[in-house]
């Protein structure tokens, strides 16, 4: 049997997904056996544009991509490799959804680019010089690729086979993905590889998978007041947004105390803030709804933390 | 297209209260504005967070009515309504998206009147504000 040709590329990411995938550790090793790596740049690679774009025509079988879409260049690798790529998966919260970069859409272009270049206090920018696509030195032309006015997820900018959530996806559930790649036992185009189960599925502190009915939340608290013992993080009061997220983590975060914020994806819907906010406020009281409100600074950055670019309202006007 | 914009209003109204304060509203022929569109739903609990915003997309307003606290057929649903409003105008002003295109409003059955008064102020407020681009 052929080895399946295999490209991974990093865009406006931080090369989490790609941890992820080292972690497989072992099963990686054995999984090499069925694969081979034509492309892993920049992060493990030193390989040049040119290479990917001499590549024949639908040469790589799977792609996986993780980071989301900001700048011209990622864009253009983006659409070569759908080019050279049978089957292209966007990998992790970035990829799939925007994710954290993705948060920079609650900000204008012009914004993002004052703070960075221009209002920070350890910034020395006297004459405001913004960064340029083109810049002249000496009659040789440097250029820069261009900052795009927002971030967009993968399926935004190129037609996507797969999704696989995650910031970044469990190991585990990286290990299943690659397993069903390598069989071919994969689901129609277009969807998530999921079990489709919630966070709250897997988790062992819902009051559920004991046989309790949950109690209303009338408390709402930070992951900074204290510890929480060993009940339902939501019931609490630390706002966990496992009834919504996909959990093919396996409820790892709320394990050690850390509250689901959602990377895995919505578990249905289009609107993974808009769904939270329909879970949150049926299970909280009026008391608790207002307390939220007073405690968490943003709301809309915390609600779309992973997701934004795909939400139905995905930018600042 | 071309012409004078008109507001486009989505009115998503519970068929206990709201919806027959609409019928109402008819019956007794007090006009309100032909900007108004209504949407019926069992209750205002029934209103997702998610109807809010995808009717934003197309919407220059959204008006969600349900019954008085206290009077909902379903017990609770627009205590609930309630809740999820407050968090979603919170959400839209941090989009950059004023508060004031979304309105929740409690109108019973009987308040036929009201319910026209508050289309007409709803419709003037949308005016002001202008047309929705997000």
């Amino acid at each position: 049997m052929s080895k399946i040709k295999l490209a991974i590329y990093l865009s406006a990411g931080c090369a989490g997904c790609e941890m992820a995938l080292v972690d497989l550790s072992e099963k990686l090793i054995d999984a090499l056996e069925n694969i081979e790596i034509v492309w892993w740049t920049p992060t493990v690679v030193d390989l040049k544009y040119k290479d990917l774009e001499n590549l024949e025509d639908k040469s790589i079988d799977v792609a996986l991509v993780d980071g989301a879409v900001r700048l011209s260049e990622q864009e253009h690798v983006i659409k070569i490799l759908r080019q050279k790529t049978k089957v292209l998966v966007a990998f992790g919260a970035c990829a799939a959804m925007g994710g954290v970069p993705g948060l920079a859409n609650f900000h204008k272009r012009e914004e993002l680019l004052e703070t960075a270049y221009i209002n920070t206090w350890s910034t020395d920018n006297p004459d405001g010089v913004l960064p340029q696509t083109e810049y002249d030195v000496n009659g040789s032309k440097l250029t820069l690729p261009e900052f795009y006015g927002e971030v967009k997820a993968l399926h935004q900018v190129v037609d996507v086979d797969y999704f696989i959530g995650g910031c970044p996806p469990h190991h585990d559930h990286v290990a299943v993905a690659v397993e069903a790649i390598i069989k071919g036992e994969l689901p129609p185009k277009g969807s998530w590889i999921t079990s489709g189960k919630s966070v709250c599925d897997s988790c062992r502190r819902n009051p559920a998978q004991k046989g309790e009915i949950r109690k209303p939340i009338e408390k709402v608290r930070r992951t900074i007041e204290g510890t929480p013992d060993e009940e339902c993080l939501l019931q609490q009061g630390y706002l966990c947004l496992g009834p919504v997220t996909q959990g093919d983590c396996g409820g790892s975060c709320p394990q050690v105390n850390i509250p689901c914020r959602g990377c895995g994806g919505p578990v249905a819907g289009k609107d993974f803030g808009a769904r939270a906010v329909g879970a949150l406020a049926s299970l909280m009281t009026d008391e608790a709804v207002d307390e939220m409100l007073e405690k968490i600074p943003s709301l809309g950055k915390f609600l779309y933390r992973y997701s934004l670019p795909v939400s139905l309202i995905n930018r600042k006007k | 297209m071309m012409g004078e914009w008109e507001p486009n209003i989505i009115v998503i109204a519970c068929n206990w209260c709201t919806y027959q304060a609409a019928d109402l509203a008819g019956s007794l022929r007090y006009p309100y504005p032909t900007t108004v569109k209504i949407i019926r739903v069992p209750c205002s609990g029934r209103v997702e967070p998610e109807f809010i915003i995808e009717t934003l997309r197309n919407a220059d307003g959204v008006l969600i009515g349900g019954c008085h606290p206290g009077d909902c057929h379903y017990k609770e649903g627009n205590y609930k309504a309630a809740r999820r409003f407050k968090l979603i105008q919170k959400m839209l002003v941090e989009m950059g998206i004023e508060p004031e295109r979304v309105r929740l409003e409690w109108i019973s059955g009987s308040e036929g009147l009201r319910f026209a008064e508050v289309m007409r102020e709803f419709d003037a407020k949308i005016r002001e504000l202008g047309p929705l681009r997000w």
